[in-house]
């Protein structure tokens, strides 16, 4: 023999030593000398992750379509309005306003409409004057459309020749309410014949106009006493101008009450309106948390039963030469190998389920990849708390249990 | 052979005591034993007499409840866990009666995982476990399934394993129990091979027949020595 007495008096003996190698594969041996059981109690913990997944990545995927409207929408759009006074009256812009706007540096295009209060439209005269539908006129600057970014649906936008005259441009709203399918018809505004020009396409940042009848200003101030006043005005700058213009605006239209100058971003309302879907998506987290939790529970169970059932096998690995430590690290990397499996597969459900609701919704799939290496992470984690204390009830047992029989 | 050379000893135990709960119920009362290198020697008794008791005690499996315990020349009752568990992994081997082999594994690799916790590279494990496979006759069954062996083969590759780190010590508990008359020969006369290439075997049995088959032969009652035999078969 080579090495017949291997620790002569006195001398410490060698150590017992285990390689990672040797560690992995006695952990991976572990799951699969029981393979349904390893499946059925990391199941708990992939049906957990799958939902979680599933949650960040429908809200995501459905969230990058948004920002992908918005973005061709574009986020520069800023609508300025007088504010209220004390009475609760709108009250209008000064006169030069649009021009002082244009003159902001950044500022690519500004629009602007003037409310008329008691001018209204109607099909034709016969109809009774408090049948307004809800519809509303206004005088409408020529920039307006480019300022707004809106489409026209059928005919055309007002020029500096048609805005002379009785002519009007209807939102689509308002033409389907008078019943207009096309140019050239004629309606009742304001106690005379217009003849309608074109109709506008409706506009996700600017809904508003959809239910408005606007005529040029020329022929508002001739014919209803339009001051030249605006109400609302549209503005659109360079994107990296926004934040600039914004605090520009105020004080340019007002400069001696630049707080009466409401400034809103038609775009954050946009987004807003789709995050109210978070507290939702908050729920369903909390509801993976709590599939995940018991999933851990599940896979400490297991663990602690294969403790007590493989005492022989532990008896035995350590009569072989195995430490408590090792002992110890074998019985935690299964239990991490048991929840990162679950993981591993839930993760894989949660993107398949993702990429089926955003296919039917017809979104572009967007699961940010950190989350997935975080669904596998957070698994691999509760799967170390789980298998902690069957790890160290199985190191604590007595090094005879392969002896006892 | 020299009673004095204490270097010369594998075993050495001085009045050792092993009681079990409270009130204590003592396996071993005071039991006196050394065990010189190159050794081969049957430890007999009655059901309940303390023999796997002293064997988990000279394994370093366990401790003394009082006494001195020295293996391999090392005081046992001032080792660590980790350092008792070097020990195991590099100068004692153990045989069961129940074999303990791996079902899903291959006889070499049940074989190979004698030599798991001496930290040596995968290829080298199974390079000595083919070896020491056939050593115990069974080079012929290297890739079958205990499941596939017969008990008494199976006996012989759990002897392969415990081996194929060439310890100084064999510790075997009924290893023939559960094999018969002719599974139970094979198997001692490989641990007799063994012996005779210098490992140092203790075998604990119920069969006083194989038993007055070894050189010495140490009798237990009742947690005391009451007989140590030299025979005139070696
Ligand atoms: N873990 C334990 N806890 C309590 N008592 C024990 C324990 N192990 C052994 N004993 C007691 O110690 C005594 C000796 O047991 P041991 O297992 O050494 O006997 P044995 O000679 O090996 O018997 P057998 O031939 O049946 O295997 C018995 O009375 C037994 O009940
Ligand atoms: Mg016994």
């Amino acid at each position: 023999m080579s090495r017949p007495r291997a620790s002569r008096p006195g001398a410490a003996p060698a150590r017992s030593r285990l390689r990672p190698g040797d560690l992995l594969a006695l952990g991976f041996h572990g799951l699969r000398a029981r393979p349904l059981r390893a499946v059925l109690s990391s199941l708990g913990i992939a049906i957990g992750i799958a939902a979680m997944i599933a949650v960040i990545g429908i809200s995501t995927s459905s969230q990058a379509l948004v920002k992908e409207r918005l973005s061709e929408l574009g986020t520069n759009l800023l609508t300025v309005t007088g504010g209220s006074d004390l009475l609760g009256q709108e009250v209008p812009l000064a006169e030069g306003a649009v021009a002082a706007i244009r003159r902001i540096p950044g500022v690519q295009h500004a629009g602007s409409t003037a409310a008329l209060a008691d001018v209204n439209v109607y099909r034709n005269s016969e109809i009774a004057p408090s049948r307004t539908g809800g519809l509303s006129v206004a005088a409408a600057d020529l920039e307006l459309l480019d300022a707004t970014g809106t489409q026209m649906l059928t005919g055309a936008w007002l020029n500096e020749a048609t805005a002379q005259y009785p002519t009007v441009v209807l939102g689509r709203a308002a033409a389907e309410r008078l019943g207009i399918q096309s140019p050239g018809s004629l309606v009742w505004l304001g106690g005379a014949h217009f003849s309608v020009l074109g109709i506008l396409d409706s506009s996700v940042l600017v809904p508003e106009l959809d239910s408005m009848a606007l005529i040029g200003e020329p022929v508002a101030r001739q014919l209803f006493g339009h001051t030249g006043n605006p109400t609302t005005i549209y503005e659109r700058s360079d994107d990296a101008r926004v934040g600039a213009v914004r605090t520009l605006l105020p004080p340019t239209l007002s400069p001696e009450k630049p707080s009466a100058v409401k400034v809103s971003r038609p775009s954050d309302a946009l987004a807003a309106k789709n995050t109210v879907d978070q507290a939702f998506t908050g729920l369903l987290v909390g509801v993976g948390s709590i599939a995940l939790l018991v999933g851990g529970i599940g896979v400490a169970n297991t663990m602690v039963i294969s403790v007590l059932e493989r005492r022989r096998e532990i008896g035995l690995r350590r009569s072989l030469g195995a430490t408590r430590r090792h002992i110890r690290q074998q019985f935690l990397l299964e239990a991490v190998l048991l929840a990162a499996a679950g993981g591993l597969a839930g993760t894989a459900l949660g993107w398949l389920i993702t990429a089926i609701a955003a296919r039917a919704n017809g979104w572009a799939l967007a699961i940010p990849p950190e989350v997935l290496v975080a669904g596998v992470a957070v698994t691999a984690v509760v799967g170390a708390i789980a298998g902690l204390l069957p790890a160290v009830r199985a190191a604590r047992t007595s090094p005879t249990a392969a002896l006892s029989s | 052979m020299s009673e004095d050379a204490a270097a010369e000893h594998v075993v050495e135990l001085r009045a050792v005591t092993r009681a079990y709960g409270s009130p204590p119920t003592v396996a071993l009362n005071g039991v006196d034993l050394r065990i010189a290198a190159g050794e081969m020697l049957a430890i007999v008794g009655p059901s309940g007499s303390g023999k796997s008791t002293l064997l988990n005690i000279i394994g370093s499996l366990d401790r003394a409840s009082a006494g001195d315990t020295r293996i391999a020349g090392h005081e046992v009752n001032r080792m660590s866990d980790a350092e008792l568990s070097a020990l195991r992994a590099h100068a004692i081997g153990f045989v069961f009666q129940q074999f303990h082999l791996s079902d899903g594994v291959t006889a070499l690799d049940n074989v190979a995982t004698g030599l798991l916790y001496t930290g040596m590279p995968a290829r080298e494990r199974r390079r000595k476990a083919e070896v020491a496979l056939r050593r115990v006759g069974l080079g012929d069954r290297l890739r079958h399934h205990p499941r596939q062996l017969s008990g008494g083969e199976r006996q012989r590759v759990a002897i392969a394993r415990a081996v194929v780190g060439e310890p100084s010590l064999l510790l075997a508990d009924e290893p023939t129990g559960s094999l018969d008359t002719k599974a139970g020969a094979g198997v001692v006369e490989i641990l007799a091979e063994l012996n005779r290439s210098g490992t140092t075997v203790v075998v604990i049995t119920h069969d006083q027949e194989l038993a007055e088959r070894m050189p010495r032969q140490v009798r237990l009652r009742d947690g005391e020595i009451v007989a140590d035999e030299r025979g005139v078969a070696a």
